[in-house]
């Protein structure tokens, strides 16, 4: 699934007619950053998405599964609607003050009773 | 699903039979503002385009979803004729 945002539609009257009454949107495919990328598709909508929203999209022939049992001639489906994304930035990633918290290394631990036998008898 | 134009035919004689009866023609992706991209593509005509005409391709297993293109080894299909693009202002 991917990212995008709705930036206008397309009509078409003559169609495949597993392709009647489904709404076509052009979608921009977007970066996780929300940055366009690569070329402009063709989506039905399963969703209700309008102009200028952020959906996110599926890609193939799962794109049809929403519209089961009918067959629907379709490899791109809007399936989202994006209310808020958060992206953790790379400089985010060490939280400052975090570390004491967590436990400490596994090497630091005492070995369970049955390892410290098992060593004894080797040595 | 992919906007493209029709730019030319196929016509091939030795085809695997479930693809016999099936229009073949070349399509070039467009952009929804009518400029060429790159590369081609044959697709299997399933709304009767015609040369010049803007359609909508489908590719992928989809593709097989499309009218008469059940069990055909087909990978990319002509499924609509572009009436209309419109584009909301950003």
């Amino acid at each position: 699934m991917t990212f995008g945002r709705v930036i206008g539609r397309v009509w078409a009257t003559a169609k495949a007619p597993g392709l009647v009454g489904l709404r076509m949107l052009l979608v921009q495919p977007l970066t996780p950053q929300l940055e366009p990328t690569g070329r402009r598709i063709i989506c039905t909508d399963a969703t209700g998405a309008g102009a200028g929203e952020l959906v996110y999209w599926v890609r193939g022939r799962e794109a049809s599964f929403p519209f089961l049992p009918a067959e629907t001639p379709t490899d791109t489906t809007i399936v989202g609607i994006v209310d808020s994304v958060h992206i953790a930035k790379p400089e985010d990633a060490p939280i400052a003050g975090a570390g004491h918290a967590r436990p400490d290394p596994p090497n630091a631990r005492p070995d369970p009773p049955h390892t410290r036998r098992a060593r004894s008898r080797k040595c | 699903m992919i906007l493209a134009r029709v730019v030319g035919t196929v016509v091939a004689t030795r085809k695997d039979p479930r693809l016999e009866g099936k229009k073949l023609l070349i399509l070039k992706p467009v952009s929804p503002e009518g400029k060429d991209e790159a590369g081609y593509v044959v697709a299997v005509d399933t709304v009767s385009a015609g040369f010049r005409e803007r359609v909508i391709a489908v590719s992928g297993s989809s593709a097989r979803m499309a009218e008469g293109c059940k069990d055909t080894p087909v990978d990319t299909a002509i499924v609509g004729i572009v009436d209309d693009v419109s584009m909301d202002n950003p």
